[in-house]
């Protein structure tokens, strides 16, 4: 519906996202600019986040966590890399250890976000590429492993009753 | 979600092979570059046959091919790079659906004209149809027990 065009460059490792919004450019960017609008689309409804530190400037940082229905809690982080209000926005994301420190060897993304006024609402593009394909390989891995291994702690819990 | 579109066989062999803390290490390292086998070994207190055997197990699951390279046998996991990526793109996109899908919802909430910053008054209840895009996403809010 809002998502216009997709695509994805295998070689690369990016994924370029058009979407278009009935709504003036200025209230698009408050989505981003406001963390209590960001918490509310930024995690999934079953992992909401909650936005802690939001600084919106050239190496200030956004810092979260997304809270999932056992009440475990993930952080994550943006450094930003460069801002232009209310149409740019480039910052890198990545993971959070429990003391909100980013883990080094954990994966991080690139993402760039440009807003421009189209047939009197929002276009938003939105670039988002993983830093190394090491990092994605990682990534991969680790959540076929946690389904796995969510179902595999089940099984073992049944075998045990 | 990787489970769905496996059948009961393979993932009877997946769950077996991951349910080893010695093979989910191996699978972790060996996604870093290829090792060989005897290099993996060295990294186990147990002996170069069981480290072999581990091996083994994971190659049947499907989590890890050997690849000849000399007179090293190359352990690396998961072989097929592009429908890696594919993958990772994959979730990253329906990610990014999901966002979109709630930032619209936002927007169809709270339509503002953009000009109250985030400190200004929250104009909740007020003047949502300016630039609304039809009244719809109004009834995402409470998921009715009607269906």
């Amino acid at each position: 519906m809002s998502v216009t065009r997709v695509d994805k460059d295998l070689d690369r490792l990016t994924l370029t996202l058009v979407a278009d919004f009935a709504a003036p450019v200025e209230r698009v960017w408050r989505l981003w600019a406001d963390p209590r609008q960001l918490e509310r689309w930024w995690g999934p409804p079953s992992y909401p986040a909650t936005v802690e530190e939001h600084d919106l400037s050239p190496g200030g940082e956004v810092t979260y966590f997304m809270t999932g229905p056992e009440g475990d809690r993930h952080r994550g982080w943006w450094r930003i890399t460069s801002v232009t209000e209310p149409t740019a926005l480039e910052f890198t994301d990545g993971f959070a250890d429990d003391d909100g420190k980013p883990k080094d060897d954990m994966p991080t993304m690139s993402v760039s976000v440009r807003l421009s006024e189209r047939e009197g609402g929002t276009r938003m593009e939105m670039r988002s590429l993983f830093d190394s394909r090491e990092q994605m390989e990682q990534l991969i891995t680790m959540g076929m492993e946690e389904g796995l291994k969510e179902a595999v702690g089940q099984i073992d819990a049944l075998l045990a009753a | 979600m990787v489970v769905d579109e496996l059948g009961d066989e393979t993932v009877d062999r997946l769950f077996h092979a991951l349910a080893d803390t010695t093979r989910r290490d191996i699978l972790r390292r060996c996604v870093r570059g290829e090792l060989s086998v005897s290099r993996l070994a060295e990294a186990y207190p147990m002996s170069f046959a069981a480290v072999q055997k581990h091996v083994a197990v994971l190659e049947r699951a499907g989590l890890v091919t050997k690849q000849r390279s000399g007179r090293e046998q190359l352990v690396r996991t998961d072989p097929d790079a592009v429908d890696r990526a594919r993958r990772a793109l994959d979730e990253l996109e329906s990610a990014w659906r999901g966002r979109v899908d709630r930032m619209a919802r936002l927007l169809a909430e709270d339509p503002g004209t953009g000009t109250s910053g985030p400190g200004g008054a929250e104009d909740s209840g007020t003047g949502t149809s300016r630039t609304g895009p039809s009244a719809t996403g109004e009834n995402d809010e409470k998921e009715g027990p009607e269906r």
